[in-house]
């Protein structure tokens, strides 16, 4: 309980931290319906910011990422459609801001790469699997049956019993 | 078995091609995002003067004459450090350097300017990010090196030292300042 308790205190005391340092909320975004709210998280979901690399539009609390988020709340505002305004962005910041790599040909090997080897792999494997059955192993030499055979045939060693011993004993 | 000695080498070999490739990468720096902006016209603006307030400066200026827009800021320790640098490249060539002052408050851009000295022809004002978008600007400092008819011809992300303007900037100005 007095853990929980020092816990929440903790995360009350980050989140007035947090607060006092200025951070962004999506709360100062009005619209008119919850679709168009849909539409837009799902936007600046996809989007990322270019200074914390590995946030979203939507997560990130970059200044840069709060003026491209109010940037795609105008377009919006403005009726523009979701191609238009990740046009508008991949125009100004490259197709890195997208989650989502285009394809188109540099990117093919990022997209047809991991086929291509799996492709590869599999086909490397059968192969050595048709050679196997076409050069079976060579058959074995009278000794090395005769040595099959008395290992077969030596009754199982005692629980308990090295195995080694059970080698001296047999040989 | 038909198999070769050495054939038990290509997993060995592979291996070494992948971490050879791997180490490449760690080399790369992820921040350094190439801009779509290159080879095309500069994004249009018209901003406040930093020095004048109340006059307005448009994207012309940057016909007509090779020049360099730098992206800087106050807040940015990075920008201070190239600062000489820009001071000097003003002084020794003849390119026209263009502060773009980024997400800045007036008075502190100011102050840096009378503190360091100031290396720019022009100084346009951007506090609100209204331009900074139509560049692809990211952070600061970044400087574009734009052709006498406007077209940007580089982007440089992060300061200039001697070594950046020696090696990265002067052969892209002079490749292009012929045809200009």
């Amino acid at each position: 309980m007095r853990c929980t308790l020092t816990f929440r205190a903790l995360v009350t005391a980050a989140l007035l931290a947090w607060g006092s340092a200025g951070a962004y909320t999506l709360e100062e975004f009005q619209f008119e319906s919850p679709a168009q709210e849909q539409q837009f998280r799902d936007l600046i979901g996809k989007l990322r910011c270019l200074v914390c690399q590995n946030e979203s539009l939507a997560g990130s609390q970059a200044e840069l990422a709060q003026d491209l988020r109010e940037e795609v709340y105008r377009m919006m505002q403005e009726g523009k459609g979701k191609e238009e305004i990740i046009e508008f962005l991949v125009a100004r910041y490259g197709d890195f801001v997208l989650y989502q790599p285009p394809i188109k040909p540099s990117t093919y090997l990022l997209w047809f790469g991991p086929f291509l080897l799996v492709g590869v792999g599999g086909f490397l494997l059968l192969r050595a699997l048709q050679r196997k059955k076409r050069e079976p192993e060579p058959d074995l030499t009278g000794a090395e049956r005769a040595r099959i055979e008395q290992l077969l045939t030596q009754p199982l060693t005692k629980p308990g019993t090295p195995p080694g011993d059970a080698q001296k004993r047999s040989s | 078995m038909a198999r070769s000695k050495t054939s038990y080498l290509i997993p060995l070999g592979i291996f070494i091609a992948l971490a050879a490739l791997l180490f490449y990468g760690l080399k790369l720096d992820p921040r350094k995002v190439p801009s779509p902006l290159v080879g095309k016209p500069v994004p249009t603006f018209e901003l406040e003067s930093l020095l004048e307030p109340g006059k307005t400066i448009n994207s012309d200026i940057l016909k007509g004459r090779m020049s360099l827009v730098n992206v800087w800021a106050s807040w940015c320790p990075s920008c201070r450090q190239e600062h000489a640098e820009l001071i000097r490249i003003a002084r020794q060539s003849d390119v026209q350097m263009v502060g773009f002052n980024w997400k800045d408050e007036r008075p502190a851009a100011l102050e840096m300017l009378r503190r360091y000295g100031n290396p720019y022809v022009l100084s346009v004002f951007d506090p609100d990010n209204k331009a900074g978008i139509d560049w692809g600007v990211y952070g600061a400092p970044e400087t574009f090196v734009v052709d006498a008819e406007g077209i940007i011809r580089h982007k440089r992300i992060g300061p200039i030292d001697r070594k950046v303007w020696e090696e990265e900037i002067l052969p892209v100005i002079e490749q292009y300042r012929t045809k200009g």
